[in-house]
C-alpha cells in the first residue's frame, strides 16, 4: 500500500498507540457505570475515541490524501543535544552543584548551534554561571547544593584548620 | 455604582507598592523575553512562570498579566523592526509595521501600536468590568451538564485556530484530555496513569508540560531552522507622530478595538483572530486597499489594538465561566490553579480583591508599559542584536533552575525534556500543541462534571440534549466543527496561515 501522507501516516499510528495504551492502562481501574463511574470510564471512553480518530487519519494517509508530502526531515544534533543538556542538568545538579551544572548544560547545549564557536560558549558559560551564581545564590539565596559535596567538605576544611 | 466600588476595590489591591513592583516586573522581564524573536506570550508565560511560584496568589497573577502584556508588546517590537513575529498574533503587524520600519518610520509604527494597544487596553478592561459580574451569575446557573456542554463547545473553538487537518487537531485535544488523567482521580482518590512513580501522583506538572511543548520545544525548533536575521539597523530618530498620521490611525485603532473586544469573548477566540480580522477589515474598508502591505500604518494600528483589547476581553471566559479561550488563557488557568485559585464564577465573589485587582493591575500594566517602553525601545533594539546562540543556552539554564524551583526536585526537569521530545515530534507531524494544553487544563474539570450529571441523570445521556442551554452549546459546538472541517474554508484558513 502506499502511503500518501507519511506524516499523517506517523500521526495516526501515534494516536492509536495513545489511545490503546490509555483503554489498556484504564480497564487496570474500576470503569463502573453510566451511572456511577469509575477512575477508569473516562479515560477509556477517551482512549477509545483516539483511537477511531487514529485510525481516520491513518486511512486518510493511505486512501485519500494528495499533495506533495514527504517523510518527516530530522536534524538529529540540535534535539539530542539540547534535551540531553537539561536532562544531564537535572542528574548533575545534587551530586555537582549548582556551578558544576550549569556549566555542563550551557557548554553542551552550546554545541547545538550551527554558529558554535568553542572560545564563545566557553566565554558565554563562565558569564552564565556568573550571573546564574548571583542571581540565585547570592539575591534569591536558592536552596541548592552550589559547589560539589567533596569540594564543599574541602573548603570547610581548609577554612576551619585555618588558625582563628 | 457597584462597579466603581468594586474598581476601587481593585485599585487598593494593584496600586500597593508590593503589587506595583510585581506589575513593573512582569511587565519588563516579559518584554524582555517577548522581545525575543521566536518567543511569544504562551512561550514567554511558560518560562517565566516558576518565578512567581514564591509570591502570594494575587501578586503571582498580577505579575503573569504583566507578563502576558509585555510579552505582546515585546512581540509587535520585533515585528516591526526585524520582521519576525514573536507570536501568531503580531504576524499581521509584519506587514505594514516592517515596511514602515523599512521606510524609517519605525518609531512612528512603534508608537502606533504601544497608544493603540494602550487605548484598546483601557477599554477592554472596562468591558471585563463590566460584563463580568452578569456573567458569572449566569455561570452560577449552569448545571454539570451545561458545564460539560460549554467546554465542549470551547474546546472545539479552540481547533478554529489550529492550521492544517480537523481530525488531527481534535485527536490533540483528546490527549490533552488523557494527559490531564494522570495522578489522583479526585472522586475516587485512586491513582491513575501514575505508573507507581510518587512525583506523578498530583498529576504531570502543568510547567512541565507547558515549557516542554512551548519553551524547549522551540528552541529546538529555531535551531533546527538554521535562520539567519538581518538585524534592521535603522535609525528612528523621531518616535511622534504626524498630525496626518496621527488622523489616520485614530479611527482604526477605535475599530481595532472594537473589533477585538468582541471577538476576544468568544472561545477560540483571543488575539490572533481578532489581530487577523481587524486588519481584513481594514483593508475592506480602505479606499486605496493597495496601500496594505506597504507600511499603511492603519495596518499596524487597527490589529495591534484588536490584539492587545482581545488579550483582555479573553480573561472574561476565564475569570466568569473558568473556561480558557485560548493556550495563553490556559497558561492563566494553569498559574491560577497552582496557586489554588480555580478559575471560575467563585473567583468573584470569594476572592474579589484577587479578582479586581488583577484587572485594575491590566490597566495599570498597560499604564507603564507606555511610560517605560517607548522611553526603553533603543534597548530592546540592542537585545535583539545578541545573537541566537549565546541566547538560548540562557533561557534553557533559567528553565531549567525555575524548574528545580517548583518542587525543589529534579523530575520535573526530566519531565519536562520527555515533554520538549513529545513536542518536538509533534511539531514534526504538523500536530499543534496549542488545543492538548487546553485539553490537558480542562480535563478534570470535564471530567467531574460529566460523572456529577449522569449520576444526577441516573446514566441518561439525553440529558445533554434535553436541557436547553446545554443543547445550545453541542450544537454550536456542532456548527463550528462542520464549518471548520468544510473544504472551502480550510482553503481559506490555510491561506490565512500562509500568508502568514
Amino acid at each position: 500500500m502506499h502511503i500518501r501522507h507519511p506524516k499523517d501516516f506517523l500521526t495516526g499510528i501515534l494516536f492509536i498507540l495513545f489511545g490503546a495504551a490509555a483503554m489498556a492502562f484504564a480497564t487496570e481501574y474500576p470503569i463502573g457505570s453510566a451511572a456511577k463511574m469509575g477512575p477508569g470510564y473516562f479515560p477509556f471512553a477517551l482512549g477509545g475515541v483516539l483511537v477511531l480518530l487514529g485510525l481516520a487519519v491513518l486511512a486518510r494517509s493511505l486512501l485519500w490524501a494528495s499533495g506533495a508530502n514527504g517523510w518527516p526531515t530530522l536534524r538529529l544534533l540540535p534535539v539530542t543535544l539540547v534535551l540531553s543538556s537539561v536532562v544531564l542538568f537535572g542528574l548533575l545538579l545534587r551530586p555537582l552543584g549548582l556551578v558544576g551544572a550549569t556549566l555542563v548544560l550551557v557548554l553542551i547545549c552550546s554545541r547545538a548551534s550551527s554558529e558554535f564557536r568553542w572560545k564563545e560558549a566557553v566565554l558565554n558559560a563562565g558569564v552564565l554561571t556568573l550571573i546564574v551564581w548571583v542571581v540565585f545564590v547570592y539575591f534569591l539565596e536558592f536552596p541548592v547544593p552550589v559547589w560539589p559535596a567533596w569540594l564543599a567538605r574541602t573548603f570547610q576544611e581548609l577554612f576551619s584548620a585555618r588558625p582563628a | 455604582m457597584d462597579l466603581l466600588a468594586n474598581l476601587a476595590l481593585g485599585f487598593q489591591t494593584a496600586v500597593s507598592p508590593m503589587n506595583l513592583v510585581y506589575c513593573l516586573a512582569g511587565a519588563l522581564i516579559g518584554t524582555l523575553i517577548g522581545v525575543l524573536p521566536g518567543i511569544g506570550p504562551v512561550q514567554t508565560l511558560a518560562i517565566l512562570m516558576p518565578t512567581t511560584f514564591t509570591l502570594p496568589p494575587v501578586s503571582a497573577l498580577i505579575m503573569l498579566s504583566g507578563i502576558y502584556y509585555g510579552a505582546q508588546y515585546g512581540g509587535s517590537t520585533t515585528s516591526i523592526l526585524v520582521n519576525v513575529p514573536g507570536e501568531a498574533s503580531s504576524v499581521v503587524t509584519c506587514l505594514d509595521g516592517y515596511q514602515m520600519a523599512l521606510q524609517g518610520r519605525a518609531g512612528a509604527a512603534l508608537t502606533v501600536s504601544a497608544l493603540g494597544s494602550f487605548f484598546a487596553g483601557c477599554f477592554a478592561t472596562l468591558v471585563l468590568a463590566v460584563l463580568a459580574v452578569p456573567l458569572a451569575e449566569v455561570a452560577f446557573k449552569f448545571g454539570p451538564a451545561e458545564y460539560f456542554s460549554l467546554m465542549v463547545f470551547g474546546l472545539i473553538g479552540s481547533i478554529v485556530l489550529a492550521s492544517g487537518s480537523t481530525i488531527k487537531a481534535v485527536g490533540m485535544i483528546i490527549l490533552g484530555l488523557l494527559l490531564g488523567m494522570v495522578g489522583t482521580d479526585v472522586t475516587s482518590g485512586a491513582q491513575r496513569f501514575a505508573f507507581g512513580i510518587p512525583e506523578l501522583a498530583d498529576g504531570i506538572g502543568f510547567v512541565s508540560l507547558a515549557m516542554g511543548l512551548f519553551g524547549i520545544c522551540d528552541i529546538i525548533n529555531s535551531l533546527e531552522k538554521q535562520e539567519k536575521r538581518d538585524i534592521l539597523r535603522s535609525t528612528f530618530s523621531r518616535l511622534w507622530l504626524t498630525r496626518r498620521e496621527l488622523k489616520d490611525s485614530a479611527p482604526a485603532v477605535l475599530r481595532g478595538t472594537l473589533c477585538g473586544s468582541l471577538l476576544g469573548i468568544l472561545p477560540g477566540g483571543g488575539a490572533i483572530l481578532s489581530s487577523f480580522t481587524a486588519y481584513m477589515l481594514e483593508k475592506k474598508t480602505s479606499r486605496n486597499p493597495e496601500s496594505f502591505g506597504k507600511g499603511n500604518i492603519r495596518g499596524v494600528a487597527a490589529p495591534e489594538a484588536a490584539n492587545n483589547a482581545a488579550a483582555q476581553t479573553s480573561f472574561v471566559p476565564l475569570l466568569t465561566l473558568g473556561i480558557p479561550p485560548n493556550v495563553v488563557l490556559a497558561m492563566m488557568a494553569g498559574a491560577m490553579m497552582i496557586h489554588g485559585v480555580q478559575p471560575g464564577p467563585r473567583v468573584i465573589t470569594s476572592n474579589p480583591e484577587l479578582f479586581w485587582g488583577v484587572i485594575v493591575s491590566m490597566w495599570v500594566g498597560n499604564v507603564m508599559l507606555v511610560l517605560l517602553n517607548l522611553p526603553l525601545i533603543g534597548i530592546w533594539v540592542r537585545l535583539l542584536s545578541i545573537p541566537f546562540r549565546l541566547l538560548y543556552p540562557a533561557i534553557l539554564i533559567f528553565c531549567s533552575i525555575g524548574l528545580y524551583s517548583v518542587n525543589n526536585n529534579t523530575f520535573d526537569i526530566g519531565l519536562t525534556a520527555l515533554c520538549g521530545l513529545l513536542g518536538y515530534i509533534f511539531h514534526k507531524l504538523e500536530c499543534e500543541p496549542a488545543p492538548l494544553i487546553l485539553g490537558f487544563i480542562l480535563g478534570p474539570m470535564m471530567e467531574e462534571n460529566l460523572r456529577r450529571c449522569l449520576l444526577l441523570a441516573r446514566g441518561d445521556v439525553s440529558v445533554f440534549f434535553t436541557r436547553p442551554l446545554s443543547l445550545a452549546f453541542l450544537v454550536l459546538a456542532a456548527a463550528l466543527l462542520v464549518v471548520v472541517a468544510l473544504p472551502a474554508i480550510r482553503r481559506g484558513r490555510e491561506k490565512a496561515f500562509q500568508e502568514s
